[in-house]
């Protein structure tokens, strides 16, 4: 497992647990029972308060954990029959960008998302989860399907932000970007957006223009990278960790400025500790809201994606 | 090029300098190097005579060139919270809005106003690139919103004129949360059978070209400016490799098919008059020329 700086001393009571069992299963046959059992307690507790107590540059850290579970892991987890489309019809098709049909929990629906990539081969087919104007007219295209067949939309994001390449801005990254946020609003079925890692500016904007919008507890959502932050306000990127404090990009700062509407809690110690938790949280979340907009008729579920986007920030 | 202007005017300037001529009565073309005189740059809508190349425009000198004899009513913008984040770098976000409130005596990055072009009455938003370069914080969307709504209710078109470096990164995701808001104005608009015109000027980049600026119905840019998602310096270091000739200018996106055209200065209005005139499906008048501003308002002159 990829280890954080800060959880240093969780690993180590784990480094001396594992000790001891080795201890206790040699010959001697010391019972070391009741010590494992304290330091298993500790180790615990240490890791509990280690992420009670997240700075908002840990939580960035976290948010952009290799071993956190990424787009693919979701589909895997809480999507039957997964059927992924591809091509925007125009250029390409953009990997770093996943959708398609699936069943969630019986329902069907379109679901989308970055991918980010779990090892060196993956990451780069996926481009690191940072999609081309292609991803966003893909995205474009399959909510042009939902709405046509009534389905709701999904998105998960985990993204840095759009890709910045010569390519990507002579095929209109702007304006890929900026179609995709006037076709999420658009829609007359409803979309539900979680941003399950990373949530990076217009890259994530564009497919989080949402009627809910869930954030895990681990996750950031800003309009730039601390360190881009930084490296432009503070004129060094060595002021990161200033940076993500002063950006207000955890779940819990925008959950109180009212962009997002809830909190997914993690298991214990972060998603990546427990994928098939975090996954299943994220899933019950999503129901939740599906279940929220059933009766709701498309018109309706339009107008008041628009006037919660009107409404934010009046009254601060 | 014009020897005298270039040789003798930076000549005289040096002999009569300091004591009475204030350094800004000559500006130096970032084109050509040509000492260009206020007065003559004034007269030209801050266009070099020499080059053609189009210097930035202040919001009050751009809305004089628009609007029937350069009259126009400016709109009250709503009052939006200061420094919501209390966000601090190395300097108060409450300081720097102060800043730039008492340098440029407005409350934010945009200004809206509304009257007669060729007889027609057209709600035009333009951004001031001098406060904290044109940056989007909820103000200017909120300026956005405001533009439209008064579009609607005058039954008039709709015209943006972004000059900006993108997000207000002292309003944190609120800032992002202005590329769906200002979306929406533009659905308003688009939803009451209204033109929607984009006018990109220098610079259109990052949240700000990322939503409103790229809907327009028609999309026109000033020669010359720069246009583009990611800023050059991100992705020289994304790509390590030297970037195109002419990248992200407005010539370079038109010939990409991203935009409809790419207008001088000088024919901005007319070509506004005679496209809204046709959305709008008005009848053909006299000449909209006879309702051209003003000669002490603004005089277009034939290039040199
Ligand atoms: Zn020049």
């Amino acid at each position: 497992m990829h280890h954080l700086e800060f959880e240093k001393p969780v690993l180590e009571l784990e480094g001396k647990i594992a000790e001891l069992q080795h201890m206790s299963q040699s010959d001697d046959g010391v019972d070391m029972d009741d010590e494992i059992k304290r330091l298993r307690s500790k180790a615990e507790k240490t890791l509990r308060s280690t992420y009670q107590n997240l700075s908002a540059q840990e939580i960035v850290q976290v948010s952009r954990h290799p071993e956190r579970p990424h787009f693919g892991d979701y589909i895997k987890g809480m999507i039957e029959a997964f059927t992924p489309l591809a091509g925007d019809r125009t250029f390409g098709e953009d990997e770093a960008l996943i959708g398609g049909l699936g069943r969630f929990r019986g329902r069907p629906c379109v679901i989308m998302g970055q991918e980010k990539g779990s090892d060196t081969e993956s990451r780069i087919k996926h481009n690191f989860g940072m999609a081309r104007p292609e991803g966003y007219r893909k995205a474009q295209r399959l909510m042009d399907l939902a709405d046509r067949f009534k389905l709701p939309v999904l998105t998960l994001v985990d993204t840095a932000g759009a890709y910045p390449g010569v390519g990507a801005e002579e095929r209109g990254q702007s304006e890929a970007i900026a179609k995709s946020i006037e076709k999420c609003l658009r829609l007359n079925t409803p979309i539900i957006s979680t941003i399950i890692g990373e949530g990076g500016s217009g890259g994530a904007i564009a497919i989080a223009t949402a009627n809910k919008v869930y954030m895990l507890e681990n996750s950031i959502y800003s309009v730039i990278s601390p360190e881009g932050c930084a490296s432009i306000l503070w004129r060094s990127a060595d002021y990161a960790k200033d940076a993500a404090e002063a950006l207000k990009l955890t779940a819990k700062d925008l959950k109180k400025l009212g962009i997002i509407d809830e909190i997914i809690s993690e298991p214990l110690g972060g998603a990546q500790r427990d994928h098939t938790a975090a996954i299943k949280s994220v899933g019950d979340q999503i129901e939740k809201g599906l279940k929220e907009m059933d009766e709701l008729d498309g018109m309706v579920i339009r107008a008041r994606r628009r006037q919660k986007f009107l409404e934010i920030g009046n009254d601060l | 090029m014009n020897w005298i202007t270039n040789i003798v005017r930076p000549k005289i300037r040096a002999l009569v300098k300091s004591k009475d001529v204030p350094d800004n009565m000559w500006q130096k073309c970032p084109e050509c190097d040509a000492m260009l005189f206020h007065r003559d740059l004034d007269k030209n809508m801050n266009v070099c005579y020499h080059c053609d190349y189009h210097l930035k425009l202040d919001v009050d000198s751009r809305m004089k060139t628009l609007f029937d004899k350069g009259k126009y009513t400016t709109a009250e913008l709503p009052k939006t919270a200061n420094d919501p984040l209390k966000f601090k770098d190395r300097k108060k976000y409450s300081d720097r809005l102060k800043e730039h409130r008492a340098k440029t005596g407005r409350d934010d990055a945009i200004v809206v106003a509304h009257g007669p072009m060729g007889g027609q009455t057209v709600v035009v938003a333009a951004f001031d690139f001098k406060f904290q370069g044109g940056s989007m914080g909820s103000a200017v969307g909120d300026g956005i919103l405001t533009a439209a709504r008064i579009a609607v209710q005058q039954n008039a078109p709709l015209l943006v004129i972004p000059a900006s470096g993108g997000a207000r990164m002292q309003e944190g995701a609120l800032s992002l949360m202005q590329m769906p808001r200002t979306t929406i104005a533009v659905e308003q608009v688009k939803e009451a059978g209204l033109p929607y015109v984009v006018l990109l000027t220098d610079p259109t980049t990052g949240g700000v070209s990322a939503s409103f600026a790229m809907l327009g119905d028609i999309q026109m840019a000033e020669p010359g400016a720069q246009i583009g998602f990611a800023g050059r310096r991100v992705i020289e270091e994304t790509i390590r490799e030297q970037l195109p000739d002419g990248f992200q200018t407005a010539e370079y996106l038109q010939d990409h098919g991203m935009v409809d055209m790419v207008v001088h200065r000088k024919d901005l209005r007319d070509t506004l008059i005679r496209i809204f005139g046709m959305l709008m499906k008005t009848e053909i008048k006299k000449t909209a020329k006879s309702e051209a501003p003003a000669k002490d308002d603004i005089v277009v002159e034939e290039k040199k």
